[in-house]
Formats: C-alpha cells, structure tokens, sequence
C-alpha cells in the first residue's frame, strides 16, 4: 500500500515548490489540453523538453516519475498495442487476420505513449511538489465562479481538505486492524476468491466504525471551537500570487504559440 | 517457548526513496515462561520489535526464532499461522479490531481461525470472558454498544482465546481509569503465575515494569542499548533520567532520600521494598 506514489508529497524548496498551488494546478491543467494539439515529432519533442525542463527545476530525481508511471504500464502498453495493431495508413510491414502493423500505426503507438508518460509526470509533478492542503486550497479558489450557480464551494473543499488530511491516518490505521486481525488467524490474499472478500470483512467493519467515531469526534471538537460553516470565516493559508507565477503562465502561453507553430 | 533475535535488522520500504531503518542489529532471548517488559521512547523501535514477535513482519536480515520456527528475510508468508497461533499480540487500542455482531462471535473467531468448531469457540469465549471480568450477560451483546473499557476487555480476551504461549502486551491499559488498569495487570501477572504464560509487556508506566516484570530491555533509535534484570537497569538513574525514560516513583523517592543522607544498598524499586528499607534503617538509628 506504502509503494503508491500517486498523491504523495516530497517537501523541497525548488522554484516549482515555491510557485503559487493555483499557477500550479492551472498550468498541469492546461498542460494536459495542449499535450493533445502535438501531431508530430518536433512538438513532442518540445513537450518532452518542456516536461524535463520543469522536473530539473523541481530538484526532485527523475527515478521519482519513472515509478509513478510503473503501475500504470499495462494500462499504456495495451492501449500503444491497439493502436499499433488496428491503425491501418501507410506502408504495411505485417498483416495477419485483423491485425496489421503499419507505418501510421507505429507512428501512433509512440505518440500515445509520448502523450500517456508525458501527461504522467506532469501531474506527479504537481502531486510531487504542492501540499495536498494546498492544492486544496488552490482547488476551492479554482471553483469559486461556481458559486454562481449555487454550488457549495466552501463545503466541497473543506470536506477535500478533511479527506485529504486523513488519508494517512486511515492508511495507517487499515495497517493497524490488518496487523491485529493477521495475529488472530486471518489470511489477507490467501484462498479463493470468496475466501478473499470474506477476509476483508474484520478489516472492513472495523475501520467504518472507526471512521464513524473520527467524524463524531471531529465535528464535535469542530463546534466546540466555533466552527458555523463557510460564513465569515477568514483564512489562515492566504495564497499570493507573484511574479514567478506570472511567469509560469507567460512560460505556458509560449509553449502554445511554439506548439501551434510546429503543428503541421 | 523461547524467542530468540539473532542480528534482526529491519528496514520499512527497503529500496525505495521513502526507505527508513527502525531496528539496527538486535540481539535477544526471551525465555519460556519470563515476564519481559520493552522499554523506550516513542518511535524507538518498540512497535515494530514487538511485530517481529509472532512473524507478522520478517527481518530485512538476521533471523528470529519462535520457538523452533526460524523466521528469516525469505520465510514465505505461508504457513505462519501455527507461529502465530503460539504468540497472541494485544495491540495498543485493540478495541478497534471488534467486528463481530456479537461479544461471543468475536472472541471466537480467533479460536476458529485456528480452526476450533464452534461450540468450542462458544465455551471458550464464556470462559475468557469470566477471565477479564465480565459476566456471561455480554455473549450475546453487540460490542460496538459497550464502553470503552468492556470493549477492551474484550478485545483481550479474543487474543486470549486463542491460548497462546506468548501473550505480547502493547500499552495494554493506555487509557484506562486506574481500577481498570490495575484490575488488568493483576490478571496478566496471574495468567502468568498460575499459567505459566511468557509476557512481554511494552509500557511508559515503570512502576508496571519494577512490579511485574522479571527482564527488562531497552530500546533508543532502533537499537538495543540496555538489557537486565529490573534492579539492575533501576540502579543507574542518572543512565535513565539522560534518556528520558523516567524513575519508579519509590526509587526516586529513595533517591532523594539518599541526597540527604540516608544511604542505601541498593535503590528501592517497589513502595514496599522501601518501606521495608526504611523499616530497617529506623530500626538502626534506634539502636
């Protein structure tokens, strides 16, 4: 469970760490839209550049991404395989049955699988570098125009933040009641399927209850220091928006002129 | 049963970035039939030490053995169950492993895990039941409808049930009212008396360690820096008052004592053992 590096946070002090969670999100958002206007090699090229540009400004080693793509490579090996396999267009180096391999479909394959790790480590980068606090922050800012529409900003992201906070804690504590149940016989992933689920029983219980209780306590303690809903509240985290996250926009915004440039 | 540590190191996600040492080169023996007490800071180890007792973790190197079990870095997690059947570990908090729908079933299930019918399952969770001090009314009873403290007791008498050899102890009354607590160390002490039951208790509460325990090991930073007899380890207090660790409420008493003048043999660990030195020493200044 430990080895999920998804969502995980390595504290730093680089220039990507310091950039404001807002200027972050929108940028990987924004980075994740362009990544589908590259068409050929010279604009994969750049994005591939762009991204590594970005990891060295991170400080954060690259074996770092390169585990965070690990679980989902099946996942991007088979989609790459049913491109290069259906793809039909150019020279045909192989057919059999259904299957063909063709000039456009290698040169598919390999721009989705550019577009897949690219897109990866584009947003370990993001997960990588901010507080999941502040990325929550970030993300209540993000959505305030909903309010507009009556959607209920300050809930959604306090319950983010809430549930961000305790992913750990429930991490831990799964770890904990595994442990005690193992010591009283219990086989986690032994047997059968239905063996299988049948043992994650005296796991499940008890950790909803638990789960229970933490909320019963925590909005409790919560009351009991004032807390009435979003209402006049002010705020502790105050982002502020600087000149570097300027520029990281500036940044992006020439990376699309350059894009849109060397599309074909 | 004894359990012996030959050079146990452990390692938390070794190979990884996120990779942290807890144990460094520990060696130790814990004898058939012994009441052990781990000592140490919070974060020294202790926790995972204790994991290592009934094979719930294996060693990054070295080799434990349970019994005549040797657990190494390549057991495979099959087949542990036998060792695990032997070492019943109370968790710190153990109320939160309850799910049964009744105070019965739960106690049973460890028992039945270990592959007990269910009538001996019944008999024994009556029995353990009576054992931490509550009547035959909660069989039947939902757990999740008791007190904090019922529910611990019951909790303990689920790894009870299961009639280990080694019952491992982690802060067993941690948030317990006083009369709880001392209800619960007495019955551990005479499970160990009359059943002959090896414990391993780990705690912060050092008048539990001068009371029951007959071996004392200390833990800092993962490693094993003082073992001995609880008069032994008691006697150096400046050792333990630089490691935080804390006095017996008598010895430091006694150690006052001694600052103005009254000399001791040895340190008193015990109110008792110090009232009888004091005793003693009345008796000479009389003469």
């Amino acid at each position: 469970m430990n080895k999920l590096l998804l969502g995980r946070f390595i504290p730093g002090d680089s220039l990507v760490h310091r950039l404001d969670p807002r200027a972050k999100f929108l940028a990987s958002f924004y980075f994740i839209i362009i990544i589908f206007f590259a068409n050929n090699w010279a604009s994969y090229l750049l994005m591939f550049l762009f991204v590594l540009g970005a990891i060295f400004l991170s400080k954060i080693k690259i074996s770092f991404f390169l585990r965070g793509v690990k679980p989902l490579i099946w996942l991007i090996i088979f989609t790459t395989l049913l491109q290069v396999l259906f793809t039909k267009g150019g020279t045909e180096y192989f057919s059999w049955w259904i299957f063909s391999i063709t000039e456009f479909g290698l040169i598919n394959g390999a721009f989705i699988f550019c577009r897949f790790v690219l897109i990866i480590f584009m947003s370990t980068l993001l997960t990588l570098t901010t507080a999941p606090l502040s990325l929550a922050d970030a993300l209540e800012f993000l959505l305030r125009p909903l309010r507009i529409v009556r959607f209920p900003v300050h809930e959604v992201s306090l319950m983010l933040s809430i549930a961000l906070r305790f992913v750990p804690t429930l991490m831990d504590e799964t770890e904990k009641i595994m442990n005690a149940q193992r010591a009283r016989g219990v086989d986690f992933g032994d047997g059968n399927l239905l063996q299988k689920m049948k043992a994650i029983v005296p796991l499940l219980i008890p950790l909803f209850v638990s789960s229970f209780n933490r909320a019963e306590d925590l909005a409790t303690a919560m009351e009991a220091r004032g807390y009435q809903g979003g209402d006049g509240r002010s705020r502790y985290r105050v982002l502020h928006w600087q000149m570097r996250d300027s520029l990281t926009m500036v940044v992006f915004g020439l990376l699309t002129v350059a894009l849109v440039f060397l599309r074909q | 049963m004894d359990i012996t540590f030959k050079e146990v190191d452990y390692t938390y996600q070794p190979g990884t970035p996120f990779a942290q040492r807890a144990l460094f080169d520990i060696n130790l023996e814990i004898k058939s039939g012994s009441y052990t007490a781990l000592i140490g800071h919070t974060g020294s180890g202790k926790s995972t030490l204790l994991q290592h007792l009934n094979a719930l973790v294996k060693p990054t190197s070295g080799t434990v053995t349970i019994g005549t079990r040797v657990i190494t870095p390549e057991t495979s997690n099959k087949n542990l169950k036998p060792v695990r059947k032997k070492v019943g570990i109370v968790f710190q908090f153990p109320e939160a492993q309850l799910f049964e729908e009744t105070v019965a079933a739960d106690i049973a299930f460890g028992p039945k895990n270990f592959g007990a019918s269910d009538e001996e399952g019944i008999k024994l969770a009556a029995k353990m039941l009576d054992l931490v001090g509550l009547d035959e009314t909660f069989m039947e009873r939902s757990p999740f409808e008791l007190s904090g403290g019922q529910m611990r007791r019951v909790a303990i008498a689920g790894v009870l049930a299961m009639e280990p050899e080694v019952l491992v102890l982690d802060e067993p009354t941690a948030g317990l009212d006083p009369e709880g607590r001392r209800e619960m160390m007495t019955m551990f002490n005479r499970l160990h008396r009359e059943e002959n039951l090896t414990i391993v208790l780990v705690t912060h509460l050092m008048e539990d360690v001068v009371r029951f325990a007959d071996y004392v090991l200390v833990l800092e930073n993962g490693r094993l820096v003082k073992s001995g007899e609880p008069a032994e380890i008691f006697q150096d207090t400046n050792w333990l008052v630089e490691k935080q660790l804390g006095l017996p409420q008598a010895t430091a008493f006694a150690e006052k004592l001694a600052a103005r003048g009254v000399s001791f043999n040895s340190l008193p660990l015990t109110p008792e053992q110090l009232a009888k030195e004091l005793v003693e020493k009345a008796g000479e200044v009389r003469e």
